[in-house]
């Protein structure tokens, strides 16, 4: 046999990519004003969290039960040394809320990542195999369905105990299911696709195929459900330690401080207005980032 | 090859009901040998189960019944491991040429697959360089530029993605390359410079083919041999002259009827006519539409333009 070609080609030279659909799909994300909006939300949540020390005004378990429940600033009664006023036990609330972007952040990106690892591997092998694994797979998340995940939370708080990585552990594993039915439902139309027959032909091994041809194809959906994942586990984790069971009391998180706040809401409202509000706004801005993500994922690109 | 050689594909018996009903027959008791550096055509109307048999030819599919031989071992009887040392062997060439390439690869990942699964020269760290110089030579040899390499397939029209594919298959220098409709889906006019293609690397790199049309037309440019498929069985195998001057079965009689079938010294010139006259480069798009039908333009074959290669 005959190699292939006499004259060696100039490989290094390349022509200059076009622009990829990545670049557009920035360029639209940037057209949506209201995702724009979110977005820089969400920076500021970011920034509080990583810098919480620098930028919070006082330590935030610092008590001073001579300055209980004070007023925000611009009440009568306040004072510009607490901006957001105090909890019952004199607690700088500006400095709590900063605080309580760290849990919030942790959690919701911490379950939905694990969340996401375990529902894509469930939803990659369910489609590409079918047969025995899909069928216990998906009877698996029919079950897990059925069961209510704040229950399956609270068993498992109440067995291993509070924290903040237990939080984490029972709502990712109890999240898997969205995550694995979207992504086996793109695997079977992708699946009878030509790419994936001639990947087999090749020779190319099973994981491979996950891994170089379904997964790239799949991100898109993904990235949309993480995102919707991510608000729904900031408002579980809020929930759980609402009712105490969530991460333990020195740790300063919002669920806590609308919990606390309850007591008060009749004469001090700020105590659990400002983390109910911080708490709807960083749930509502990551909603409306994952809505603009599913417009902007580019359907040329994967489709056709 | 001596003429003692086996043949390089061998299938004996070859049988393929889907969901275990007997009822449903997509490959009925096929029997078929391909030789070295031979081009078996098999023809039959959409839905008789080409696709289906070249499926079980590849192993990508499990019979119901029957084996495939391929250079004298038995396809289904092999490891994994033996069996991906057969499939470095055998190539394939799928018809949609949109569904055919993964749209977030580049076209130097999607040509390279066949070489970074089975070569151990496109691995490590000296890999990748020695894998964008070889894809950049297959891309040359199937009449691409060499400098496409970072693109992606949505940016090339359905004439340059088959070439890409072809491109791909022969990257490992096989010895059988399945092409299953490969012109199907393109117009006129890029789908005689694919063939020409295709016949220019069978004759350097001493392929076989096994080419699956409906397209009679085609099957009479490039078939040595034909294999006639009639719902799931062959009526008929013989060579391209004999099918198409005397056929035998009357199945094939009526297929042969049915279809127009130029002159093929006639349709042979307009080919390179087209060739001559209208060379594609990469940039250039195979968008545009040669209407017409398959002898159309040769009732003025432009022998002037003849010589211009
Ligand atoms: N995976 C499958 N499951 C069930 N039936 C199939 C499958 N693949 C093909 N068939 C059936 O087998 C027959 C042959 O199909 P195919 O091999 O694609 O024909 P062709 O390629 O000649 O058009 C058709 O009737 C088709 O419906
Ligand atoms: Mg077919």
């Amino acid at each position: 046999m005959t190699t292939i070609s006499p004259n060696p080609a100039p490989a290094a030279a390349h022509a200059p990519a076009a622009p990829s659909h990545r670049t557009a799909a920035l360029r639209t994300l940037l057209r949506n004003r209201l995702a724009l909006a979110a977005l820089a939300f969400l920076a500021l949540v970011v920034i509080c969290a990583l810098f919480a020390p620098l930028i919070a005004p006082a330590d935030p378990n610092a008590q001073n039960l001579l300055e209980r429940l004070q007023p925000p600033a611009w009440q009568h009664g306040g004072s510009g040394a607490h901006l957001l006023g105090t909890d019952q036990l004199g607690r700088d609330l500006l400095s709590r809320v900063i605080y309580g972007t760290r849990v919030s952040l942790l959690v919701g990106t911490g379950a939905a990542l694990l969340a996401g690892v375990i529902g894509t591997a469930a939803g990659l092998a369910s489609g590409y195999f079918g047969g025995l694994p899909d069928r216990v797979l998906m009877r698996i998340a029919d079950v897990q369905l059925a069961f209510p995940a704040i229950l399956l939370a609270l068993a498992v708080v109440g067995f291993l105990g509070s924290g903040l990585w237990y939080v984490i552990l029972v709502l990712g594993v109890t999240g898997w299911v969205s995550y694995a039915r979207v992504v086996r439902s793109e695997v079977l139309s992708l699946r009878s696709r030509d790419f994936i027959t001639e990947a087999r032909a090749i020779g190319v091994g099973d994981t491979t195929i996950m891994r170089r041809h379904l997964l790239p194809n799949v991100m898109a959906p993904l990235a949309t459900i993480g995102t919707l994942h991510v608000a729904a586990a900031i408002v579980a984790e809020a929930s759980l330690s609402y009712l105490g069971l969530g991460v333990p009391k020195e740790t300063v998180t919002w669920g806590a401080m609308l919990a606390d706040g309850q007591l008060y809401l009749g004469t001090s409202w700020w105590v659990a207005v400002f983390p109910g509000v911080a708490l709807m706004l960083t749930s509502l801005a990551v909603n409306i980032t994952g809505d603009a993500l599913r417009d902007v994922a580019d359907p040329k690109a994967y489709r056709r | 090859m001596t003429a003692t050689a086996p043949p390089l594909l061998e299938l004996d018996a070859l049988r393929k009901e889907f969901g275990g009903r007997p009822g449903s027959v997509a490959v009925d008791d096929v029997s078929l040998t391909v030789h070295e550096g031979e081009t078996l055509a098999l023809v039959g109307e959409s839905g008789c189960g080409k696709t289906t048999l070249t499926r079980l030819l590849l192993r990508l599919l499990e019979p119901t019944s029957g084996t495939v031989r391929f250079d004298g071992t038995d396809l289904f009887a092999l490891d994994a491991a033996a069996l991906r040392g057969v499939r470095r062997e055998m190539q394939v060439v799928l018809q949609d040429p949109y569904s055919s390439m993964n749209p977030r690869l580049r076209i130097v990942d999607i040509v390279a697959e066949p070489l970074v699964t089975h070569d151990p020269r496109a691995r490590g760290r000296r890999g990748r360089a020695w894998t964008r110089q070889r894809v950049g030579e297959l891309l040359e040899a199937v009449g691409l530029d060499g400098t496409i390499l970072d693109r992606y397939p949505h940016e090339f029209s359905g004439g340059q993605r088959q070439r890409i594919s072809i491109a791909r298959a022969i990257g490992l220098e096989p010895r059988l390359v399945v092409l299953d409709e490969p012109t199907s889906a393109l117009d006129v006019s890029v789908q005689a410079r694919v063939l020409d293609l295709l016949a220019e690397l069978q004759q350097r790199l001493g392929l076989t083919y096994v080419f699956v049309s409906h397209n009679l037309a085609v099957v009479r440019q490039v078939a040595d041999r034909v294999a006639v498929m009639r719902r799931g069985a062959l009526v008929e195998v013989g060579t391209a002259h004999q099918v198409f001057t005397a056929p035998a079965h009357p199945y094939t009689r009526q297929l042969l009827d049915a279809v127009p079938i130029p002159d093929p010294v006639k349709a042979r010139r307009t080919r390179r006519a087209a060739l001559a006259g209208d060379e594609e480069t990469a940039q250039a798009g195979d968008g545009k539409t040669g209407d017409g039908k398959p002898g159309d333009g040769g009732t003025a074959p432009r022998p002037a333009h003849d010589g211009a290669r």
